[in-house]
C-alpha cells in the first residue's frame, strides 16, 4: 500500500512538472516566435550550396495551386491565411522572404527553425516543400494578392 | 465535444502510418492530437481480445511532444478492464535534418499486468501472457520507465525508422529488458494535387514495420521472444482526421498468429493558442 501511494504520488510529481515545463515552454515559444525583423536573419544562415538550389517546378502553374492548398492545410495556422503573419509566424510576404532564393525557403522548410518554433517539414516529400516554395514565391511582397 | 470546439483553421494531418514504430517527426507546435486505437488480437489458449487506448498528444515546442494514453482492454467471454495510463515524452536532439535523425523518448507506465495494448513488444513477451484471466491478471502492477531512441531518416519519400527501446521496472527487482521496432513507408503519390480532395493518392501513406523482443538483461537475445510483422497504412483526410489500418502476423509461435490493428485521429491546431486565451494570454 505505501509502495502504491508513494508510486502515485512520484506520478503526479511528474505530471505536474510536465505541466509546468509545458507551461514555460509556450511561454518562452510565445516570445521567440512573435513576427520581428530578426526572425529572418535564419534565411542569411541557409548554407550557399542549398540557397543555389533550383525549384525543379518553376513555372509550374499546378505547383503554385497546389502550394496554395498545401499552405492552407499546414502553414495557414502559424503563418496567416494570407501569409502575412500570424500569432507564431512571420509574413512571408515581408521583402526578405520574398527576395530569398527557392533554394533558401526549400531548405527552411526542410530543415525548420526547431529552436524558435518553426517544425521541420521534412514529412512533406521533396515536391510538396517545392510545391510550397513556388507559393510562396507567387504571392509577392507586402499585401500584393497571389497571383494564382 | 468540448474538444470540437477547439477545432482552428483546416489542418490536414500528415501523419505516418506506423502503430508501433516511431519516425523523427513530432507534433506541431501548440496542436493537439486526440487519437484512438484498437488491437484486436487472436489467443491460443485462451480467449482473443480487443485492446484499445487513447492517445492525447501535443506538441509543446517544436523539438518536444508529450503525451498521455489511457488503456483498457475487453477480453472476450471474460471482461472489460481499464488498465493503466503512461506518460510519455519525446524530445529532438538535433536541431536540423540529417541523413539519421535522433529523437530520445521517455515514458513512464503505470498500468497492470491485464495491458494488452502491445504498443511495444519487449524482454520475453509471448503470447501466453495474455491467456491468463483478467481477475488474476489485473492483480499485477507495472511501474515501469522506457527508452527509446528513434532513428529515422526521409529520402525521397521513403521513411526508413529504427526504434530499440530498453524498459526498467521501477518497483520489484526486475532486470531492464530490451526490444525493437523499425519500419519503413511511403506516400501514394508525391506530388500534391491542385485541388482539395479526400482519395487523392498523397493522402494515403502505406507501409510495413516490425517489432519484438530481445529478451532481458540476463538473457539478451531471441530465445522465448515474440516477433511481428505488420503491413500498415494510413489515410490523411482533408478534414484534420487520419485513419490508420494494419493486419500484423506472429513471425513464430509465441507470438500472437494475428492482429488488427486500426486508429482514428483527429488533429486540432492552435489548441495551445486557444486555451491560453481563455485564460488571458496572449499567444
Amino acid at each position: 500500500m505505501i509502495r502504491s501511494a508513494r508510486t502515485g504520488g512520484g506520478a503526479l510529481l511528474l505530471a505536474a512538472v510536465l505541466l509546468v515545463a509545458i507551461a514555460d515552454a509556450q511561454t518562452n515559444n510565445s516570445g521567440e516566435q512573435s513576427p520581428a525583423k530578426s526572425v529572418y536573419a535564419e534565411l542569411a544562415k541557409v548554407p550557399a550550396k542549398a540557397a543555389g538550389r533550383h525549384n525543379p517546378l518553376e513555372g509550374d502553374s499546378e505547383a503554385v495551386a497546389a502550394g496554395a492548398k498545401l499552405f492552407e492545410q499546414h502553414c495557414a495556422e502559424c503563418h496567416g491565411a494570407k501569409a502575412d503573419g500570424g500569432k507564431k509566424g512571420p509574413s512571408l510576404r515581408a521583402e526578405e522572404v520574398q527576395q530569398a532564393t527557392p533554394g533558401t525557403l526549400f531548405w527552411l522548410l526542410t530543415n525548420g527553425v526547431v529552436r524558435k518554433g518553426m517544425p521541420v517539414w521534412s514529412r512533406l516529400p521533396e515536391p510538396q516543400r517545392w510545391q510550397l516554395v513556388s507559393y510562396i514565391k507567387s504571392l509577392g511582397s507586402s499585401q500584393a494578392p497571389p497571383k494564382q | 465535444m468540448a474538444l470540437l470546439a477547439l477545432g482552428g483553421l483546416p489542418a490536414q494531418a500528415q501523419e505516418s502510418p506506423y502503430f508501433v514504430t516511431y519516425d523523427h517527426y513530432l507534433e506541431e507546435p501548440g496542436s493537439l492530437e486526440v487519437e484512438y486505437f484498437s488491437n484486436l488480437a487472436t489467443q491460443r489458449g485462451g480467449r482473443s481480445f480487443d485492446a484499445y487506448w487513447i492517445e492525447l498528444e501535443y506538441g509543446a515546442t517544436a523539438w518536444w511532444t508529450t503525451e498521455l494514453y489511457l488503456d483498457g482492454q475487453s477480453t472476450f467471454g471474460d471482461s472489460t478492464i481499464f488498465t493503466g495510463f503512461r506518460l510519455e515524452n519525446r524530445f529532438r536532439l538535433l536541431k536540423s535534418e540529417h541523413f539519421i535523425n535522433p529523437v530520445l523518448y521517455i515514458e513512464y507506465e503505470q498500468i497492470s499486468e491485464a495491458d494488452k495494448i502491445m504498443k511495444e513488444i519487449e524482454g520475453h513477451d509471448v503470447e501466453a501472457d495474455h491467456a491468463v484471466p483478467n481477475a488474476i491478471l489485473r492483480q499485477g502492477h507495472n511501474h515501469e520507465l522506457e527508452l527509446k531512441l528513434l532513428l529515422s531518416s526521409t529520402r525521397n519519400g521513403w521513411n526508413f525508422a529504427l526504434n530499440p527501446l530498453a524498459t526498467k521496472p521501477l518497483t520489484g527487482g526486475d532486470p531492464w529488458e530490451f526490444g525493437y521496432a523499425m519500419g519503413v513507408s511511403h506516400p501514394l503519390a508525391l506530388k500534391a494535387s491542385a485541388k482539395r480532395c479526400s482519395f487523392c493518392r498523397e493522402n494515403f501513406v502505406a507501409g510495413v514495420e516490425m517489432y519484438g523482443g530481445l529478451g532481458d538483461r540476463p538473457s539478451f537475445g531471441l530465445w522465448q521472444t515474440s516477433h511481428y510483422l505488420a503491413p500498415v497504412v494510413a489515410w490523411n483526410l482533408p478534414s484534420s482526421w487520419t485513419l490508420r489500418l494494419s493486419p500484423g502476423f506472429g513471425l513464430n509461435d509465441r507470438s500472437h498468429q494475428f492482429l488488427l490493428r486500426w486508429g482514428v485521429s483527429r488533429e486540432f491546431s492552435g489548441f495551445g493558442s486557444k486555451v491560453a486565451s481563455w485564460f488571458g494570454g496572449q499567444r
